[in-house]
């Protein structure tokens, strides 16, 4: 994916995984929007979701869609590119440039495949880190993500608290939750299922695993939406027909939708990626790697705005206020929104005037602490 | 409470907290509704402040106008806070809406090394004239909701207010009663004129 710009990192510049395993060379693929200003203060950090990836604001070369996050970001916007210089990296282990499971492993020359050791949060987060001392920022103005991204918002805030002066964390949990990982769990055994993956080795059959993978996005699709957000697009509308078809087809609006959610995103998804970065979510529990979740916070210095959504089931509102609970015991200084919405899980990235309100007040009083 | 001071766009109770509160120090106003109190500490004061408030759509509210404010009850969420986390915690006009002021001032004390309290006093003449000639619940300008209509359901005296801090161990810094005009009356009025000619009052206190 030769169009974002990508960091190399060499043989003599490993970086240590969790699993215990040094991970040497790899390459993170990034996007910037706006400008670093001299005195590099005014940096912000876009952590993107699950199956996100670092075209947050600018045109996705695969798709031709807009960037997941262009309503965000960009000149005027909340995160406003006008005054600050944003950075949106591919997470290790991603499909879109940097080091993942369909990356050459240097020591057969083949795709990586299951190869590839198991990554955790922390680890995309190091990477993350790592590109951040390449470009010369000693400390980041922002961290910012939703989901899978607001979980590397806290592990940022909690591993390299001095280098973090404002947090934004958004529809995210400080672990994944049991019900989470069986959704997981779903999608991942849908992938191995299909005859195409082939052990993982399915890039050098030449095929994909293209039906699992659609599935397991299915699946997932569901979660990231509520039942009034389903009801209020669909209802039990039919497509294109007027009445059932007493068989399988995709009678419903409903069946189409989530057919045609799992089929393009296997045109831009990597079977194994999504192997892997769910395993990552899995694993994430700030609490217990750090002894107690306030703990994790004990040496934060940043300032935190949480936002959780009122129909968001995926990761419900408790587990944000269990992560302002937290931030409150170490007297954090903590911001804590919740935004009425019928929308789901999804709502982080879809028009909401309220999110973009405290977003964008949120920054601009950061903004102002830090002389921007 | 809305007897705003000519010329301020601040609320009395406000101006005489902003005067309690050393400059940079850490403030958590509790109960800090659209953060007008809070806005103001900032400028004139330039503290680091928090808030707190039951209401989620003023903590929306608040955060867009770039204050650092959670939802949370006083009743119930304050015991998250660490011991001493902060310089000032700050209850202004929220004492009569919460359902255990008690626990609440306690909390207050051990949060913050000071803690400043404004409340509506009950015992102002004109609130025993009203329930003396009407035998009714009394409506003022400043608590105009009926009886089964108000969030105020612990009101109290100034003299209620200073036995509750004996009873909580804690030491008097600063009471001022305010008139109907919103001045301070006189110092070294006896403490049953404050009672009756003070329409509220503030209370800058510590722990014993």
């Amino acid at each position: 994916m030769p169009v974002s710009a990508i960091e190399e990192f060499g043989e003599n510049e490993p970086i240590q995984l969790d699993c215990g395993h040094d991970l040497a060379p790899f390459s993170i693929a990034y996007q910037t929007y706006g400008k670093l200003n001299e005195a590099r203060t005014n940096a912000v950090l876009i952590c993107h979701a699950l199956t996100g990836d670092q075209y947050a604001a600018d045109t996705h070369p695969l798709t031709g869609k807009p960037g997941w996050w262009s309503r965000m970001i960009g000149p005027g916007k909340p995160i406003d590119t006008d005054h600050y210089f944003v950075i949106c990296t591919n997470v290790l282990g991603g499909c879109m440039g940097s080091t993942g499971p369909a990356s050459l492993n240097p020591e057969t020359g083949r795709p990586y495949g299951l190869d590839f050791p198991v990554i955790t949060i922390a680890d995309m987060v190091r990477a993350q880190e790592r590109l951040i001392e390449r470009l010369g920022i000693p400390s980041l103005f922002a961290v910012v993500g939703g989901s899978m991204g607001g979980m590397q918002v806290l592990e940022w805030a909690a591993s390299y608290p001095e280098k973090v002066f404002s947090a934004i964390p958004i529809a995210t949990a400080a672990r994944h939750s049991s019900q989470n990982i069986a959704f997981h769990e779903v999608g991942r055994q849908a992938v191995m299922a299909d005859p195409d993956w082939r052990g993982g080795r399915y890039l050098e059959a030449g095929v994909r695993p293209r039906k699992g993978l659609a599935v397991a996005r299915m699946a997932a699709h569901i979660t990231y939406l509520s039942d009034e957000a389903l009801h209020r697009k669909f209802g039990r509308n039919l497509q294109d027909r007027d009445c059932v078809t007493f068989g399988f087809d995709a009678d419903f609006q409903v069946e189409s939708y989530l057919r045609h959610q799992g089929m393009s995103f296997v045109d831009r998804f990597d079977a194994n990626s999504y192997l892997y970065i769910t395993r990552a979510m899995d694993y994430f529990d700030l609490a217990q790697d750090h002894g107690g979740l306030a703990q994790a916070f004990r040496k934060a210095r940043s300032r935190f705005c949480v936002v959780s959504f009122t129909s968001d089931w995926l990761y419900p509102t408790r587990e944000s206020r269990e992560i302002v609970q937290a931030l409150n015991a170490v007297a954090a200084n903590v911001s804590f929104v919740e935004i009425e919405s019928d929308k789901g899980h999804d709502a982080f990235l879809l028009h909401e005037p309220e999110l973009f309100d405290a977003v964008s007040g949120f920054l601009s009083a950061a903004a102002e602490r830090r002389g921007l | 409470m809305d007897a705003r001071t000519p010329g301020t766009g601040s609320r009395v109770d406000h101006l005489l907290i902003a005067d309690m509160v050393e400059p940079g120090a850490r403030v958590l106003d509790i109960g800090c509704d659209t953060g007008d109190l809070l806005k103001l500490l900032e400028n004139v004061r330039d503290v680091d402040g928090r808030g707190v408030e039951i209401s989620q759509s003023g903590v929306n509210f608040c955060v867009a106008k770039g204050l650092s404010v959670v939802q949370g009850d006083a009743d119930r969420d304050l015991e998250n806070y660490p011991d001493q986390a902060f310089d000032y915690a700050l209850l202004s006009q929220t004492l009569q809406a919460t359902r255990r002021p008690k626990y609440v001032l306690e909390q207050l004390l051990r949060i913050g090394r000071y803690a400043i309290v404004s409340f509506p006093n009950f015992g102002h003449w004109r609130i025993r004239f009203k329930l003396l000639f009407n035998g009714r619940m009394p409506k003022t300008e400043n608590l105009p909701e009926d009886w089964y209509d108000t969030p105020n359901i612990h009101f109290c005296t100034i003299k209620d207010f200073i036995s509750l801090c004996e009873e909580v161990d804690a030491k008097i810094v600063k009471p001022v009663a305010l008139n109907s005009y919103g001045k301070p009356l006189r110092i070294g009025l006896p403490l049953s004129w404050q009672n009756l000619f003070g329409e509220q009052a503030v209370f800058l206190l510590t722990r014993k």
